[in-house]
Formats: C-alpha cells, sequence, structure tokens
C-alpha cells in the first residue's frame, strides 16, 4: 500500500466533521434505497437485477456487435460516433472542435467519465472555459476538488462549506440556506447556458437499436447543456451500451431507486441527434465519443469483465462500511467505494495502488446492494490475486510472501501446527486470563502491533481444543 | 444420514477459543449425534487465500480434503471457514478437474453449525438456559455468501431466560476481515467502535454470534474500551442449562 493512501485514510479517520458528513449523507441514501426496493413497492426486485445483470452481459459479451449498430443507428441521425482511445484523444477531439468552431465557453453536465480523462483541467489548459453545471460538480470545480462521490459528488460538503466556497469564489454574501444558495448557482449558471458555445455531457445509457443517448437527472441540467449550445458531445464509456429501447425500463426501474431512493430521476432525455427540420430547440451538432481508456483490456477476462456492467449508481458506495469512514477522496482515482475498488486497478493496472483491492473486509453488502449483480467481493479476491502475481514478478513483498509459505507448510503439518500454536501462546502470555493489551518485545511489532493499537487481544487458553479433545478421551 | 458427525473446529476456536469446540461437541451429542474429531485438521486456507496468495492457499485447501474426505457429514462453529470451503474451493481448483470433483463431493458435506441444527438435526429447541439479554451479530459470510439469518435467531429464541435484542443497524461489518483487519487497522478499529455503538444502543448484555472471528473482533474493541459486555459463540449459549 502507498502511503499517500494510508495517510490519506488516516486523515479521514481523524476528521470528527468529515466523518459525521460522510456517514450521514450516506447513511440517508442507504435508508432511502431500502426503501424503495422493498417488496411491498418493488415485489420484482430482485427479477429485476437478475434482467439487468443478463442484459449488460449479453451486451458485454457481444459488445462489438452493438458499436456498430449504435453507430450506425446514430449516423442515420445525423449525428457522428468518434471513439478514443483514452484521454488524450477525447481531449484532442474536443479542442480541435471547439478550435474549428471558435468555441470559448463549454458547459457541462454531469459525466464520471470525463472526470476520469481529466477534461476540464485539459480544455481550461489550452484557454477554454469549462464550466460544471450540476450543482455539486459546480461547488466542487469552484473549490478545485475532484468528486468525492459517484452520484453525490459534494456529499461531504456542509452547507456551511458551500456558503464559504461561493463567498470566497463568487464574491456573494455568505449564505447557508441551501435554496438560497442554489439560486445563487442558477443565477450564475443560467448566463453560461444562454452564452455557451457547446455543450459536454455525459451518458447514462446508449440504446445500440435506437441509437439514442440516454441521460437521467435531477436537475435539468443536463436538458440546458444539450439543448442550449449549437454543438452537443456526449462523453461515454463504451460499457454504457444496451441492446433495445425496452431495455431502458428495466434499468429506469432500477437506476433511481439504488441511486437516491427514488422511483425515478426528475428528468429522462432520450437524445437522438441533432435538431431536425422544424423543431424549436436542440443542438446544430451531435457528437457521441466513446471512449476506451482501459475499458476494453477488460473484456477477454471472464471473472472480471463484470466490473462493466456498473450503470454508475453509487448504491455500493453507501452500504459500504469502508467508503463510509474513508470517504471518496482516500480512493486513488475518480471512481471511489466498492466499484472504484474494482475498476480502478482494471483501468489504471493492479501496480496503480496496489493496497486498494485489500482495502475491504470483504462483508459483501456491496454485492447484496448491486442493481445489476456485479459480485464485487469475487472480483476484489481475482484482484488482491493478481497484485500478489505482479509483486512476486517485481520481487516486491518478499516478506509477506515466505510469511504465507510458512503459513501453507505449518498448516499442511499437523504436528508443526500444533507445535506452532503452543509456542505462539506462550509469547503472549495473559497473567491474569483477561484479554490482552500489550505485549512484550519481540512481539510487540507488525500484526500484533497493529491489532493491539485498537483492541485487545485474546488470551491464550492453557489448552488448545485438541488437548481438551484428547483429555476427555477423544471419541 | 447417519449420526456420526465429524468436527471442523477451525484453526481460530482450536487456538484461541477451544471451549467454542467443546460446547458445539456438547450440544451435538446432547441431541444424539456420535461425534469426531480428525486430528489432522488444521486450517481452511482462507488468510491465504483473501490475502491473494492462490498457491499457498491451495495447499492448505488440499489437506482439509484430504483430512476430512472420508468424512460423512462435517459441521464447523464458523459461516466463514464453512464458505470458504463450500464456495471458494472450488475457485482454487478450476483448472484443475480432478480435485474440483473432489471439492464437489465434499462441499456438501460441510456444515455451519446453527444451519447443520435447524435443517440436517431438524432442532430448534436444544434445551439450552441461559439468562441473557442478548443481540445477534450477523457475520458477513454466513450472512451473505450462505444466506444464514433466520436459523440461530430461531435456536436463541428457543433458549430460556434470554431476550434477543435486534441492533439498528443489524447486517453491518464488524470490521475484521482476516488481514484487513491488521492491515488497515486504524479502518477496522473504526468500524469496530460503530459496531460497538449498535450494540450498546440495544441494551444487551451478550453479543452472540456463529463466527469467532467476529466476536474476537468484537470481544477486542469491547475489552479496550473497557465495556462490560461479553460475547459468546452461539454454541456456548445453547450447551448453557
Amino acid at each position: 500500500m502507498s502511503v499517500e493512501f494510508h495517510h490519506k485514510i488516516h486523515d479521514t479517520l481523524a476528521d470528527a466533521n468529515l466523518q459525521l458528513a460522510i456517514y450521514t449523507a450516506t447513511g440517508r441514501l442507504k435508508e432511502k434505497r431500502i426503501e424503495a426496493v422493498a417488496s411491498d413497492i418493488l415485489p420484482d426486485y430482485q427479477e429485476l437485477r437478475s434482467h439487468a445483470n443478463a442484459i449488460k452481459k449479453h451486451t458485454i459479451e457481444n459488445l462489438d456487435h452493438y458499436l456498430e449498430e449504435f453507430e450506425r443507428n446514430v449516423t442515420a441521425h445525423g449525428s457522428k460516433v468518434v471513439y478514443c482511445k483514452d484521454a488524450t484523444e477525447v481531449a484532442d477531439f474536443v479542442l480541435g472542435l471547439a478550435k474549428q468552431r471558435g468555441a470559448r465557453l463549454i458547459v457541462k453536465s454531469k459525466s464520471m467519465t470525463t472526470e476520469e480523462v481529466d477534461l476540464n483541467e485539459r480544455l481550461e489548459h489550452h484557454g477554454l472555459e469549462s464550466v460544471e453545471t450540476d450543482l455539486g460538480e459546480y461547488i466542487l470545480q469552484l473549490a478545485h476538488e475532484k468528486p468525492y462521490h459517484i452520484v453525490a459528488p459534494a456529499l461531504h460538503k456542509t452547507r456551511y462549506d458551500v456558503a464559504e466556497i461561493f463567498t470566497k469564489r463568487l464574491n456573494v454574501p455568505n449564505e447557508v440556506v441551501i435554496e438560497k444558495q442554489t439560486a445563487i448557482a442558477r443565477a450564475v449558471l443560467r448566463q453560461k447556458f444562454l452564452a455557451a458555445d457547446m455543450g459536454i455531457s455525459g451518458a447514462n445509457f446508449l440504446v445500440a437499436d435506437s441509437g439514442a443517448v440516454v441521460i437521467i437527472e435531477n436537475e435539468g441540467n443536463a436538458r440546458l447543456t444539450t439543448s442550449a449550445p449549437k454543438v452537443h458531445i456526449a462523453v461515454a464509456g463504451i460499457e454504457k451500451l444496451i441492446p433495445r429501447a425496452q431495455d431502458v425500463a428495466t434499468f429506469l426501474k432500477l437506476l433511481a431507486r439504488s441511486a437516491t431512493g427514488q422511483l425515478l430521476s426528475v428528468y429522462s432525455s432520450f437524445l437522438s441527434g441533432p435538431r431536425r427540420p422544424g423543431e424549436v430547440d436542440g443542438p446544430e451538432e451531435f457528437y457521441v465519443v466513446l471512449v476506451d481508456n482501459g475499458r476494453s483490456r477488460l473484456l477477454p477476462d471472464r471473472a472480471k469483465r463484470q466490473s462493466l456492467y456498473c450503470i454508475r449508481c453509487g448504491a455500493c458506495l453507501n452500504t459500504c462500511p469502508v467508503y463510509r469512514k474513508i470517504g471518496g477522496h482516500s480512493f486513488p482515482w475518480v471512481y471511489s467505494g466498492p466499484i472504484g475498488a474494482i475498476i480502478t486497478p482494471q483501468f489504471m493496472g493492479v501496480t496503480h495502488e496496489p493496497g486498494l483491492p485489500f482495502a475491504s473486509s470483504l462483508c459483501g453488502a456491496c454485492a447484496e446492494v448491486c442493481p445489476v449483480k456485479i459480485d464485487i467481493p469475487r472480483v476484489l479476491l481475482e484482484l488482491r490475486s493478481d497484485v500478489k502475481k505482479a509483486e512476486a514478478r517485481e520481487g516486491q513483498n518478499r516478506i509477506e510472501k515466505v510469511a504465507f509459505r510458512v503459513f501453507a507448510w505449518v498448516m499442511s503439518h499437523p504436528r508443526v501446527y500444533e507445535m506452532a500454536g503452543r509456542m505462539a501462546a506462550s509469547m503472549a502470555p495473559s497473567p491474569d486470563g483477561g484479554w490482552i493489551r500489550n505485549v512484550p518485545p519481540p512481539m510487540n511489532i507488525g500484526p500484533a502491533q497493529a491489532w493491539l493499537s485498537q483492541r485487545d487481544l485474546p488470551p491464550s487458553p492453557s489448552m488448545s481444543f485438541r488437548e481438551m479433545w484428547r483429555k476427555r478421551g477423544g471419541r | 444420514m447417519g449420526n456420526r458427525v465429524s468436527l471442523f473446529v477451525t484453526c481460530i476456536v482450536d487456538q484461541l477459543f477451544p471451549k467454542v469446540g467443546m460446547a458445539m461437541a456438547e450440544v451435538l451429542e446432547r441431541l444424539g449425534y456420535q461425534v469426531d474429531f480428525p486430528e489432522e485438521q488444521t486450517c481452511c486456507g482462507q488468510p491465504a487465500f483473501n490475502s491473494g496468495y492462490r498457491a499457498e492457499a491451495r495447499i492448505v485447501a488440499r489437506h482439509f480434503l484430504k483430512t476430512f474426505e472420508a468424512c460423512e457429514t462435517i459441521v464447523a462453529p464458523s459461516g466463514s471457514c464453512t464458505s470458504m470451503v463450500i464456495h471458494h474451493f472450488a475457485e482454487l481448483f478450476q483448472k484443475d478437474p480432478e480435485t474440483l470433483a473432489r471439492v464437489h463431493a465434499l462441499e456438501k458435506r460441510v456444515y455451519e453449525f446453527s444451519t447443520f441444527l435447524t435443517a440436517v438435526a431438524g432442532v430448534e429447541d436444544v434445551g439450552a438456559r441461559m439468562d441473557a439479554v442478548a443481540t445477534f451479530h450477523d457475520g458477513c459470510h454466513a450472512l451473505r455468501e450462505l444466506g444464514i439469518k433466520a436459523a440461530p435467531r430461531r435456536l436463541l429464541a428457543h433458549v430460556r431466560g434470554l431476550e434477543l435484542r435486534e441492533m439498528t443497524p443489524a447486517e453491518e461489518c464488524c470490521g475484521f476481515g482476516g488481514t484487513f483487519s491488521v492491515k488497515f487497522a486504524e479502518l477496522s478499529g473504526a468500524m469496530a467502535r460503530t459496531k460497538l455503538e449498535a450494540i450498546e444502543r440495544t441494551g444487551a448484555d451478550t453479543v452472540v454470534s456463529l463466527d469467532p472471528s467476529c466476536l474476537m473482533q468484537i470481544q477486542g474493541a469491547l475489552s479496550r474500551a473497557g465495556s462490560p459486555i461479553r460475547t459468546m459463540h452461539l454454541a456456548e449459549v445453547l450447551a448453557s442449562r
């Protein structure tokens, strides 16, 4: 594990206000989800999950076919599909188009994929103004921070934090009433929408049979982003495809409930191409940027490619006892929580943060709430094995490797195991038979020390089970 | 099925909580089972498997297979170790069809203790008595990998003198997670303390679980906090009279 990862976890755990903010906000989302999928409200919830899983499995296993079908249908609507293999290609395309169209101001609606490729930073580097229009994203852009959560990017900010950010960045009076804060942001953003030359959105689903981009949101900012400017660019990962328009229904029933506990989000937009003759609004040009950025590397892996089924609802974050303690910014990349722990090592390589797949108690709460039934603990276990293989190749972490070789040898030799057990027991004495608060040297290092930094150790019994069993005469 | 049962007590019970194993044997014998203890047994290999050392886990799993293959029925006082055998052994031997077949033949005969009592022995009242206000902690692997929720509660409901109070939230991890507890000690400790708060809110004097490792984490944190609340394995509660 990197020192940076360790420090970020420590700092988050040590910040009492932040702990409360994360725990309260995720707790609310967690509870609302539970209500929204309760069997009296959604009796076919489990069937829907299985169905959604089957659709995603089929799509990912036939991704080439659906990409081509999608491209055909998008093109038929007068839009263009652009394939980008990485961050640089996305930025190059957007910059090139902005230059051709003389664009200066870009409005953006929420898109984790653009966070992946640092699009704002890249555009700003070239003198373009790129403004986030989702309220949470806007707050974070003003604060120069990355999203804390896939769905609720400013989850860690209290209204007092927001008041401070607005005062500092927007030069407005200190305002702590949330509705009034929203009005401040709206006033600024409305002008941006009207003046913007280009709009960049993400996509929740790409529908192959109709060539449609589906965007689900609550604030209406995505609708303005995609319809007010003359040019609309939708940026999406290739895994966002689903085969048919009718499949959208399955995901709509699951997405909002899993994400925020709403039965349906406020706006569901189905965008299929630029403005047609006679239509009163919509962009003049419509581009769909399909981003790989590491995704296609997952396709050959039978056990792990299910990571691409994710619909970015964030339910796994809200329910994860680890995320609820360490928050979003402890994670090494833009994706946090259980889903971040499985896609980051796969998109970025397992050595990017080798500690990441291990930062889990493998409790399985994530898999239980995943609307598309990704077996996250299973993928974590696979990744842990991948990390150890990579470490062995590089000759890293040798002591641990030796320790587990010894473990395997001891555990396959019962006599040695018994002796080792008795020896270990004698090294951590408990004078009064009570639980142990500290151990003498040389035991006060490594795992024993780590355990004792937080909890007491059980006293070793005077006899092991097998000794007791022999004593009573066995059987 | 005959009435012979072989104990897989798990390494943690063997080394740290032998009374749990004795209690399990006592309950099973009380129900008329002939209980044996295959002495060659050690561990299920989960520490290596969960730490990413699959080759090492395979060595331990093979030893487990060899030790228990001849046994008719195997009962273990842990959901986590049971799940390792019946779910994850197969993952370890995907490329070894011969061993995989042996795993599949064995995994059907391995039971977690409360599941064995309710589903195989068909018992809910084992004649136990214990004056306590208890809360039950669901071990994550028992709950989510084995689907164990009702069985221990039905068994506890029949313990005379025992009042069961549910925690809110009930299904949150205690933070143990095997090597996670030492690799991410501070985080694991923070999770344990959140669990303690849920336990304390119930007003219970006893925490019961069917997983010794969760109990070690919870008791370790209770002890550190100076709490008078005690932990007990389900088998110990059921052996009380």
